[in-house]
Formats: C-alpha cells, structure tokens, sequence
C-alpha cells in the first residue's frame, strides 16, 4: 500500500532537476502529439528555435514578444506573493492602454516627447492600478472571491474599449472600418537597437521588483502576508494597506505594459493589443518560482515559443495552435512535479509491522 | 469464565517522529461496562483511540476486538465492526440536518426514505434516551444537540463500542446530567463505553473502571470503586521528579503587568477567560498550569493584542493596553515578547531564513522603506551562538530546523529586543533534554535581569521546580495562584481539575 | 415580441446552461476547475468534427462528452491525487483546451453542420405543454438538446438533494475531513464527479457548435466558459437557480440586437458588458449573504489530505 508523506525538505539541486525533467518529459509527449499529426517533431524544434533565434530580425521579434511578458509576469509575481490571485492581468493591461491612449489621442500636439511618453505612462500605472484595487477593495472589505472578480474585470475592460473602438473613438479617416485613430508620431515609443525602448524598461523593472521584493520593507511585508497572515497580525503588520499597495503595483504594471504595446506595437488603441499576454503571464510567473530574476528567463523562454510557433506556422503549415497547446502541455507537466517535490512515497506493507513500522521506502 | 474483552488492545506503540505517543500501552475494556482513559494532556489518550477508531495505525503491537486480531487501514473497517467514535471536534457538515448527516456515507436505497429515516432515528432515540430532531440543521444546534447527533450516528451505525473523547468539555452542567443518564442506558443495554477524560469528578461519577496513562505508558487499571481521587492525581501526575533545574533567587521589583477581570469569548461565543485577574512582577516567573483548553491560549494572546477582550483591563506599566493590537503594542514602545505556541504558523515564517525572521517585529522602528540587514545578519550571528542553534547557515529556511532550534530562534528574537514582559507559551514542547534546559537557562537569565515572565506549561515539575509562583486555569477561571515552594504537585493535579486552593498563595510581602 | 426575445434566450443559454451545471458539481465536490472555457471548447470542436466526419448526431454528442471528460481527468489526476494549485492548473486546461480546439478546428474552419445533425435538432413541439399559453411557446418548442438541459438541471437536483450519493457529494465539498471519517471515499467521489462536470461543459460547447452556430468558427465559446464559472456563484450552487441564471445571461447577451432591431441605439458593447457587471454584483452581494446554505462549499479549492500528525 502506498502511503505519501510530506517531505521534509528537498535540495535546491534535486528541486531543479525535478522541474528540467518535467519540461523535458512534456516536450516529449508533445513531440509524440506533434508525430501524430504528421510532422517530424525533430524539425519542428529545430525549426522553432531557428524561426525565434535563426536570424537578426527574429531575435528582434522574440525580444519584442518577451517585453509585455516580463513586465505582465512581474506585476503578477507581486500579486502571487501575497496569495491574491490576480487574472484580470488581460483587463489590467487594457484599461492602462486605454489611458494612455486618452493622453495620446489628446495630448500629443501640447507637450514634447518625453514628457508625452511620460504622463502616457503614468496614467497607464494609475488606471491599470485602479482595475486591480478594485477587486484588492473587495477582498479586503467583505472578502470577496478575488479570482473571478478579477476575470470578470477582464471582460468588462475588453468590452470598454471595444465600445470605444467601434464608437466613440472610432477614427473618421479610417473609411468605416472600426479601429482607433493612429497615434501620433509623438507619441510613439523610440527605439533603441532596432527595438522599442520597451526592453530597457523591462530589465529596469525586473531590477526594480526584484530589489522591492527581497530589499524593501513593503516587499517582505507581502512576502510574510502571502505566507500566514496569522504571522502578519502577531508582527504587528497593517494588513489592509499591504494587500492594497501590492494590488496597485500589481495592475499598475499589467497597465504599463497596456501603454507599451499601443505605443510602441499597435500604435493605436486596438482590443487585440492584450494579445492573451496576461494570461501566459501566469505561466511564466508560476514558472519563476516567484523570483524576479527567473521571471526574465521564463519571459524570453515563452516568447521563444510563441516566435517559433508563428514562424512555423508559416514555414512548416504546422498551426500556431500547437504552440497553445505545448504551453497548456508543459504547465500540466509542472504543476504535476511540483507533487514529486513536496511529498515522497513509502511502501508499507498492511497487516505487520516491525517495531520501526515502516517497511520498505520509496522515494 | 472470563468474558471475552469487547476491546483488546496490547502492548501498542506509537511515535511521530521523535515523539513516542504510547509505548507498551495495554487497555482492556467489557461489554456492559465504562471505561475512562485518564491522563493529562501529552499523555497520549487520542493517540491510542485514533488507532481504535481507524486515523492511525501502531507501529507495534495488537489489537483484539471481540477477540479477532484486526488490522485498520481506513475509519471504514472500525464502522463495520461496531466502533464509533465521537471526537471532541465534531465531525459534522453544518449546512446539513441531523438526518442527512447521519446517513452520511451510508450504503443502503439509491433515494433517500427522509420518512422511514425518521422513524428509525426515533426509534434509536427512545431506546436509548436521546432527544433530537431530525431535520434540524447542524448549524442552528447547541453545542449538546451536535454531541447528542454524533451519538446517534455511530448508533445508527450498528456500534455497540463508543469511544467519547473529552464529551463534557463543551456541556453545559444540565447537559452533562443527561449525557451520563444516556451513558448509563448504554451501559445497560450492553455496550462497551470509553471516555478520555482529565476530570476526576466525572469519572468518579459515571465510570466502572479507570486506566491511567502518563507521558504515553499505562500507569494502572483499576476499578473505580476502589479508588479514591488523591490515588488516581498521584497516579497522573506521578512522585515528584527532581529534574535539578535552578530557580534563580531575585528582588520582587515592581508591578509590571495587571490583568484585571478579564473576560473574552472565543470563536464559539463560549466564555474562553472569565474573572480572570492576576499580578505579574519584574524578576519573577509566573506559570500558568492547566489542561489544553482551559484559556491558556485566549490569556496569551488577548496581553499580546491579537483577540480583544470583552471586558476587563490590562495595565502594563500603569497604561490600559486592552484593545490595543500588536501594531499599537509596537508602535507605543511596550516592550512585550511573546512565544506563541504554533511557532512556525504563527511567531515564524517558516520558509524564510533566520535573519528575515529575527526582522519581523524590529523592521518597524527601522527608518526608510529599505529593509536594513546588515546589523541583523550580525545579530543573526550572535544569537546563533550564544544559544548554540544548529542550522546549516542563517540562510536556511527556519522550518528546516529541529523543534528545540525554531524555539531558540523564537526566544532569540524575543530577548533580543530587551523586553520587560516575556510571554511563552508551551516554549519546551517537543524538545528534547539539553534543548529544554538551554531554554530554562535563558529564561532564568532574563528573570535575573529583572524581566518579568509568563510562562504557560504542561510539566507540572518543570513548573514547580522553574516557577516562583504558579497561576492555575481550569475552564477559563482562576482556580488558585500558589507559592511554587510551598504547593506540591498534588494539589496542582486537583487545582487543575476544578478544585481552588486551600491556602491563600502568591501573596508577597 | 417579449416572447420571442424569452424564446432566444432560452437558446443563448443553454451552452450556459450546461457549463454552468458542470462547474456546479465539481465545486460541490470541492474543487474548483477554471478549465470550463477549454473544456467546452474541446466539446466544441470534438462534437462538431466528429459530428461532421460520421453524420451522426450521436456520435457527435458523444465526442463531445468524452472531450470535456478527458480535459476534466486531466485536471483531476493533477488537483486531487498530485494536488496541485486548483487555480493554475485550471488555467492551463484553459490554455490547452484553446489550443487543441483552435487546432483540430483549423481544418473545419467554414464548413457547415451536416444536414443529418441539423435536422436532428431541429424544434420539436412538445405535445400538451407546448400549448400552454405564454409558457408553451418560450420553453417547450425547442430542440431535443434543450429538452436535455432542462432533463439535466432536474436530475442534478434530485441526485443532489434526494440520493444518497448526493448528500454523500456535499458532504465531501463541505468538509472532506468528516466525510472521510463518516466512511465516505472522498478522492473517488471527486475524480467521478469532476469528470462529469468536464463531460457537461464539453456538451454545452457541442450545443454551440452543432446546434446554434451553423459554420465552425474559431472562439466559438467567446468567453462563456468564464461566465459560467461566475454563474455558479451567482446560483448559490443550486442547479435551479443556475437555469435561470443561464438563461437571464443568455438573454442579456442577445439583448443589444433586439435593442437595436426595435430601433434603440445603445451600442452594443456596453450592452454585452452586462453580464460581466451583473456577475460582479453579485458576487460583491453573495459575499455579504449570511444565509449557510448559499455559501461555496467550505472545503472549495482546499486539497484534501488524510494525514499524520
């Protein structure tokens, strides 16, 4: 009979190993599925790594698809250290789009550049900050569920500026087809090595979350809430005011990413800009282990995917689908190890038992 | 002829990890009789019965029902052979009736009769005296309804063994009558009854013989007829074992903590403290002695700030801190250290390393919003030495740590911050010997320094020999505060179960 | 008019209807599944390929139940016997079921249900009760799968509320602890239980496909599998409320076309935020709702673990 048992502790080492093997046993079933379905999974990985890194401009898009994925993981991660689980990532960084698109849309002959890209930014934080204290209101009020009321701010953002694209703020000059205006030139994000100057702000941010997270007083705060908030009250610690702070930083980082991608990619204000980058967010958040540092590898390693799958959706005809589908796969895969690595199996053999009691171990 | 036992249970053993539970526990229990398991709280009564009732399984040993040798691997088998178990947490799902519940996991007709089950209840009830009503939903019942549910689930059940642990600690007087009235019915009608219990008046009352357990071996088993009270504490608390720990000799310095006639309610609404009032001095350790659930908890923790009393007045240092919570504590400069009793869940955070734990209350009073830690990694160091703590670095996760290593990094912390008050709750629980004595050493240490200490225990020769004087709980009141020097541990044993001191102690001149 | 309208919410709703009804008993065994999208997305294309490559209507349904049974084992075999976090792994199913039905549906893009299914399901008056005034003609001139919604909601209520086995299910969603010491299996009545719920959601998305939606489409479900999970809360967990809250919705997320054919301009936006707001208040308003039995299930989302001290 088997009988699991809590471990007591495992080795970073062993806990390592643990996780490779799992990503590497997904990417084997997927190569199994990927076989079924007629294609060599051998060159679909190989081509998938050359369509992300093969060439100049591909290493350029898989670093352009990393950004929104690095700065949406990190105002995740704050929120997955408290234990609040924010999905509204997708709404968050609609509604800092939206705001920085009124900026943008309004603003853009009246002040200089910089400053410009700076107060889009700014209102960006603030909205996408305000979506995510919502629901942080809620919770620490009357305790209401955070997970749905987050995805169903997802919605309501959606329909907002969908409402907006294809009325209010539809652009004249775009002979009926509905989409927002352009934004100006002035307010469009520079680049910097032929790409957006998006990058920057990512390794800027994930040294700023980091340093926040381990080196400040508010970062350990939602560390110790995060993991007992018994703990929390016995320190003597506003628990209240630490849900919220980390709520607002939270979306107010999905939103910066909102801001990012309609100034620098859709150069409008589009509903598609979100581009399902909150939800794989948490993918590459859970991934990280919640560590700042290993967010940015998680990011580029997704980004690496997503590339890859859309070049070999146009190289091999194999459907960009498949790419979704590994992402569902190795998560399913982690999540599985993450059993391995908290608990250890025993044998035990029912009926008799020596003074020691257990028998045989198994782990 | 000798009837055949309806339970046997011989030679069990049982440890979690370091700790050993029973060791070469013997208990043999009649049809048509009460047995009481008697000891006090640690001695290992639970264990035993959740071998019985199916939760655990022995590490050694047999046992023997209606005497076939049986094996539990689940609470199922123990069902289907007639053993019903009543746990002091019930096991009931509020938002359903009593009937629903007792058909809970019952095999039987697809739909259920809701009629016919009625019947069948009542039928239970009269036969033997119980009273419910059964569509009443869980959550609308008192507490004695919900016991007297559990009761007619396992009767439901077929059991003709009923194993009750701790039934009167949530009964009102009235309802302890009419539970021992069902008791006796039971009784009569056949059954084999086992009461854990730590109340000699109860089991002198109501039961036919007595096994006393102590620190997880069988004392005696004797019949209750033949015994007297003082026989059965001697046989619980056992002769007076010196454990050669020292009590420091100080000045009684000033009054330092006041508690005056507190009152708080728990979870429950129950009164958890009530009348409760006390003295603490600088340079003086006080214990507070009594079985798990007569307040020790709600006394901790409504000083330290996190449960608000319902009426009644702290004064530290001549101030009413009642009401005020652990931030206001902090904040006014009170300095007060507190050693909860769930460590890792309450006074640690367990996956993070010692330095990030020693911050957690001094973080505070740091100015700025970055986290200061070279000062505390320092301090990290120190503290590690001074008090020997074995860890593989302070930058391993505290839960990693052994039982007798989280407490020193707990008091560690605590001392740190040069308290005037320190509280501890149960601090040498699950330590071994030098880890223990290390922990009295510092206390002792602290005392010197004219700090003056609360400390809750379980031992009651570490309390006598450790304590200058000794404050005793039973169900939230104060049964008696005594001169550890002069009390002796039977008098302790009779305190704790409901009776007051004969001699007026803790006075000082 | 009204009736119409009520009419066509009857049939925007039944995908609700039967997604909702799913999410609904897993979390009574007391897990929480965020993979209703993907798992009515799975229902969606299975139901619809298999519908389309055989011609048979049953084989369809059938595909379509085995595909939400399977993504539903998935997240079973993970949050149950491996416990992983209930909440990220349902997103994965999310994210896989997307992927999968995206890609098997990619070569059935613009094709049309077969006739053999269409006429299947085509609206069968139900005798007697389709003549009831008023009533009639909203709910009994449906098509069979309706009829099946409605067969479902009372079977889920009975065997909930009347059986055994269903008492012995909220037991395990409540406080898995008492139900295991009461003697009941409580890993075997979630795994049954969580892949029926998926086999329900895949069939709410095969409504969809095969029924509603005469061409294959990608996002078929567009959002509904979320709705559904808030519509749960919004039911108090009670499968009668659930209908009602399935076609409430259903009829909010047609009612800017009816606005707007009767001549009212309210863009259609704000009109389809309505489901997403009324969820919200809801949710807002059942946190503050003090009666015990309208409550989630205590033991929703905590694994459950039988362990030593």
């Amino acid at each position: 009979m088997l009988k699991i048992l809590k471990r007591d502790d495992l080795s970073k080492n062993k806990a390592i190993f643990i996780r490779f093997a799992a990503i590497a046993l997904s990417l084997v079933f997927s190569g199994i599925f990927i076989l079924a379905l007629g294609f060599n999974p051998v060159e679909v990985y190989a081509n998938m790594i050359s369509g992300a890194f093969g060439t100049e401009m591909r290493i350029r898009e898989t670093i352009i698809k990393s950004i929104p994925l690095v700065i949406t993981s990190l105002g995740i991660l704050v929120a997955f250290k408290m234990k609040f689980w924010n999905i509204g990532g997708e709404g968050q960084i609609i509604m800092g789009a939206f705001a920085a698109a009124y900026v943008a849309l309004n603003y853009s002959q009246s002040m200089p550049r910089p400053l410009l890209l700076l107060l889009m930014a700014a209102a960006s934080m603030i909205v996408g900050g305000f979506w995510a204290f919502i629901p942080a209101f809620f919770k620490v009020r009357f305790g209401t569920n955070e997970t749905i009321f987050t995805l169903m701010l997802n919605y309501i953002a959606i329909k907002w500026v969908t409402y907006l694209q294809y009325g209010p703020w539809k652009d004249p000059s775009a002979q009926g087809f509905p989409k927002v205006a352009n934004f100006d030139a002035n307010a469009i994000l520079p680049s910097l090595f032929g790409i957006h100057i998006g990058w920057i702000v990512a390794i800027l941010l994930t040294i700023v979350i980091h340093i926040f997270m381990t080196h400040t007083k508010r970062g350990y705060e939602i560390a110790v809430v995060g993991e007992s908030v018994d703990t929390a009250k016995y320190a003597g610690m506003n628990i209240k005011a630490i849900i919220i702070t980390a709520m607002l930083i939270s979306g107010g980082l999905c939103g910066l990413t909102g801001m990012i991608q309609a100034s620098a990619i859709e150069k409008t204000l589009t509903v598609s800009l979100s581009g399902g980058y909150g939800f794989t967010a948490i993918i590459t958040t859970w991934l990280s282990g919640l560590k700042a540092p290993y967010v940015l590898i998680t990011s580029v390693a997704f980004a690496l995917l997503l590339q890859g799958g859309s070049f070999i959706q146009i190289a091999m005809q194999v459907p960009a689908a498949v790419a979704d589908m590994i992402q569902g796969m190795i998560l399913f895969f982690v999540l599985g190890s993450e059993f391995f690595i908290r608990y250890t199996i025993k044998f035990v053999r029912v009926g008799k038992s020596d003074a020691q009691g257990n028998v045989k171990e198994a782990s | 002829m000798q009837p055949i036992a309806a339970i046997e249970m011989r030679n069990i053993s049982k440890s979690f990890g370091a700790i050993r539970a029973n060791e070469n526990v013997d208990l043999t229990v009649f049809n048509g009789e009460v047995h009481a398991l008697l000891g006090e709280n640690g001695a290992g009564k639970s264990t035993l019965m959740n071998m019985l009732s199916g939760i655990y399984r022995p590490d050694s040993g047999s046992i023997f029902i209606d005497g076939k040798e049986v094996h539990f691997s689940s609470p199922k088998e123990p069902i289907k052979l007639g053993i019903g178990m009543i746990h002091q947490h019930f096991k009931l799902i509020d938002v359903l009736t009593a009937k629903e519940n007792i058909i809970l996991g019952q095999g039987g007709a697809t739909f259920i009769k809701g009629k016919e089950l009625s019947e069948e209840i009542r039928d239970i009830s009269d036969r033997y005296g119980l009273d419910i009503d059964p569509n009443k939903k869980v959550y609308d019942m008192s507490v004695g309804e919900k016991q007297t549910l559990e009761i007619i689930k396992v009767l439901y059940r077929g059991a003709r063994i009923l194993i009750m642990d701790e039934p009167t600690a949530v009964l009102t007087p009235q309802e302890i009558r009419r539970l021992f009235e069902i008791i006796k019915n039971m009784r009569d009608l056949g059954c084999a009854i086992i009461i854990i219990t730590h109340k000699l008046n109860e089991v002198m009352e109501i039961s036919d013989r007595i096994t006393v357990l102590r620190k997880g071996h069988t004392i005696a088993t004797v019949e209750t007829a033949k015994t007297e009270v003082k026989d059965l504490i001697e046989m619980m608390v056992g002769k007076s074992v010196d454990l050669a720990i020292k009590r420091e000799q100080t000045e009684f310095g000033q009054l330092l903590l006041q508690v005056d006639n507190l009152h708080v309610y728990d979870s429950e609404k129950r009164e958890a403290l009530s009348e409760v009032s006390f003295d603490l001095f600088s340079g003086e350790i006080l214990g507070v002695a009594g079985v798990a659930g007569s307040g020790q908890k709600e006394l901790c923790e409504t000083i330290a700030g996190l449960i608000k009393a319902d009426k009644g007045r702290i004064f530290f240092d001549g101030d009413n801190i009642v009401g005020k919570n652990p931030r206001d504590i902090i904040r006014l400069g009170i300095r007060m250290g507190f050693i909860p009793e769930d460590r890792l869940g309450m006074g640690l955070v367990a996956s993070m390393d010692i330095v990030h734990n020693l911050i957690l209350k001094d973080y505070q009073n740091q100015p700025g919003i970055f986290l200061k830690r070279r000062h505390i990694i320092e301090k990290a160091h120190k503290i590690v030495r001074r008090l020997d703590i074995q860890t593989p670095g302070i930058y391993s996760p505290v839960r990693k740590l052994s039982g007798g290593n989280i407490q020193k990094v707990l008091l560690g912390r605590e001392i740190d911050s040069n308290p005037r008050v320190l509280i501890t709750a149960y601090p040498v629980r699950g330590l071994d010997i030098g880890a223990s004595y290390k922990i009295y050493e510092l206390l002792n240490e602290q005392k010197s320094k004219g700090v003056g200490i609360l400390f809750i225990g379980e031992d009651l020769d570490v309390l006598l020999e450790l304590c200058d004087r000794i404050l005793v709980l039973f169900d939230g009141k104060v049964t008696g505060v005594v001169n550890a020097q002069e009390v002796t541990k039977e008098e302790l044993g009779l305190m704790m179960a409901g009776g007051s001191a004969e001699k007026e102690g803790g006075s000082h001149a | 008019m009204l009736e119409s309208f009520l009419f066509a919410a009857i049939i925007s709703g039944t995908p609700l209807l039967f997604a909702t009804l799913g999410e609904l008993i897993t979390e009574k065994a007391g897990n929480l599944n965020l993979g209703v999208e993907g798992m009515m997305l799975m229902g969606a294309i299975m139901g619809f390929s298999v519908g389309l490559v055989t011609g048979s209507p049953i084989l369809g349904i059938a595909g379509a139940i085995l595909a939400g049974a399977f993504g539903a084992a998935i997240f079973a075999y993970l949050t149950v016997s491996l416990r992983s976090n209930q909440v990220v792994t349902g997103l994965a199913l999310t994210i896989f079921g997307t992927g999968f039905s995206s890609f098997i549906g990619k070569s059935f893009v613009g094709q049309v249900t077969p006739e053999s299914i269409k006429s299947f399901f085509s609206p069968v008056d139900l005798p007697i009760l389709s003549d009831i005034p008023f009533i009639g003609p909203i709910f009994f001139k449906h098509d069979i799968f309706v009829y099946f919604g409605y067969l479902s909601i009372i079977l889920v209520s009975i065997y909930l509320y009347r059986t055994r086995r269903g008492l012995n299910l909220r037991a395990v969603g409540e406080n898995a602890a008492s139900a295991d010491a009461s003697g009941i299996n409580v890993s075997l009545y979630k795994y049954v239980h969580i892949i029926i719920g998926g086999a329900l959601c895949g069939l709410g998305g095969a409504y969809l496909s095969l029924v509603t939606i005469p061409v294959w489409q990608e996002g078929v479900t567009a959002g509904r599998g979320w709705i559904a999970v808030a519509l749960v809360i919004f039911a108090s967990w009670n499968p009668t409320k659930a209908m009602l809250g399935a076609f409430l919705f259903g009829g909010l997320d047609i009612l800017g076309f009816r606005l707007q054919s009767m001549g009212i301009h309210v863009s259609q936006y704000l009109i389809d935020m309505l489901p997403y707001i009324a969820t919200v208040a809801v949710l807002i308003l059942s946190t503050r709702n003090n009666k015990k039995e309208d409550r989630p299930p205590q033991d929703l989302s905590n694994p459950y673990f039988r362990e030593e001290r």
